[in-house]
């Protein structure tokens, strides 16, 4: 009884948000995701509508992580287990919310940092009463190829500084790893080497006590 | 039951453009925090970058499943910390928007802290938060600088272009300090794997000749 009144309710919300914005804008978020935690986005989208998921686990553990797409049926649309990079597009064949959520429940004591992008439909464009078939001038149309350039440079950066951020924490556990084996083995090194001298010249003493009483 | 059914109908519409409105018509993603949980976000940003974030909150009751009313002393509260851990921002507020611009570049965490004195029903409702933060080119309103400024379109869109390329200058001058530091890490990578062996080699021969020192003073009858 309360469902179709709730995915009604639910149909009308997103028509009515979609009335009111004309295009949804897509959202990135850099998050931390702790041990043992799994953590979920909602959007609501309307069909027809092509979108983008696209993730990358920045730091922590093996930078691998869960991620399941859901649409708003419970239907998993996409679902990988412990994939350091994806990008998945798809076109919403339903009205509702979808659900994405990213899980580190296989690991025991590392957090995890994770880049998520996910792009619903199209940009809004810079004039609100500007659509698709709007005729530009050469000038703004040159402006508008620029932009599109410029915002894939961007996206491109923006990858880079993520993939250049997952080689530094690499890196930095290689030093902090490295430092605490060549120190602690240096001492290792060192109790044994003392334990030795110590453990011989305590054997040959005795016997020496032992040797003289036999003599006399 | 019917009639009840149609009169709620117009008030969550008029919610729904509330919610709309106080987004200010931006992305409506958004996810549930539960009761005295800890979100953070982290921006990489370079210095003297403008960062806008939006964020909206209601409870949402799972076994009704439905939005219970907004009442006035639901609040989130929201941190924005430096990469060296300085507080620079702190907000308390249902809905909102929160900005500030980096001193320093490096990673900024945005940290989203929800009060228990929300919860009247702990273990059944859960806080609904949309959430949107956007840096650099993304934040400016182009109404306002189009209206401030009195720009034609063409000169709104090479504005907008303008914007973009420096946000793209500030990155690269930012991935190359970024580059240095790593560099640094190497190098001290190098001194651990490379020097030290030979330190401790050194180290060693001394230790050896040392035992040998001691082991001669050992009577051997």
């Amino acid at each position: 009884m309360g469902e179709p009144d709730g995915s009604l309710r639910l149909l009308l919300q997103v028509l009515w948000a979609q009335l009111l914005c004309g295009w949804v804008m897509g959202s990135e978020l850099t998050f931390e995701l702790p041990d043992n935690a799994k953590q979920c986005f909602y959007e609501d989208i309307i069909t027809g509508t092509k979108c983008t998921l696209e993730f990358q686990v920045v730091t922590g553990g093996h930078y691998d992580v869960d991620c399941r797409l859901e649409d708003p049926d419970g239907t998993t649309l996409y679902k990988e287990m412990k994939k350091q990079y994806d990008s998945f597009t798809f076109t919403a064949a339903k009205n509702g919310t979808f659900k994405f959520c990213f899980s580190n429940e296989f690991s025991t004591f590392t957090h995890k940092t994770v880049y998520f992008d996910f792009q619903v439909g199209d940009d809004p464009p810079l004039f609100p009463n500007e659509n698709r078939v709007t005729a530009l001038t050469q000038m703004e149309s040159a402006c508008v190829s620029i932009h599109e350039a410029l915002k894939s440079v961007i996206d491109y950066q923006t990858h880079f500084r993520l993939r250049e951020a997952q080689g530094r924490s690499r890196a930095e556990d290689l030093n902090t790893r490295v430092a605490f084996w060549s120190i602690g083995e240096a001492i290792i090194l060192l109790v044994v080497s003392i334990s030795q001298v110590v453990l011989l010249r305590s054997f040959f003493s005795d016997k020496k006590t032992t040797m003289t009483r036999v003599g006399s | 039951r019917n009639y009840v059914k149609m009169c709620s109908l117009p008030r969550f519409m008029l919610e729904v453009f509330l919610v709309n409105c106080c987004l200010g018509l931006v992305s409506s993603l958004y996810f549930h925090m539960t009761e005295g949980e800890q979100k953070c976000f982290i921006e990489e940003i370079p210095a003297d970058t403008v960062v806008v974030g939006d964020y909206w909150t209601q409870l949402y009751d799972e076994q009704k499943r439905e939005y219970l009313p907004a009442t006035r002393n639901l609040t989130l509260s929201v941190a924005a910390r430096t990469p060296t851990d300085e507080l620079i921002l702190s907000h308390k507020e249902t809905k909102g928007r929160f900005n500030f611009t980096s001193f320093t570049s490096g990673e900024h965490k945005i940290c989203l802290h929800d009060s228990v004195a929300n919860y009247f029903n702990i273990g059944v409702t859960l806080q609904v938060v949309c959430m949107d933060i956007r840096s650099g080119e993304r934040t400016n309103n182009y109404t306002e600088i189009q209206k401030r400024e009195l720009l034609t379109q063409l000169q709104l869109r090479v504005r907008r272009l303008s914007a973009q390329v420096h946000d793209i200058h500030k990155e690269l001058i930012y991935s190359r300090s970024r580059e240095k530091n790593f560099l640094v890490i190497n190098h001290n990578v190098n001194m651990w794997i490379y020097w030290w062996p030979i330190i401790r080699s050194v180290a060693g021969k001394i230790t050896v000749k040392d035992q040998n020192r001691h082991l001669k003073t050992v009577d051997l009858n």
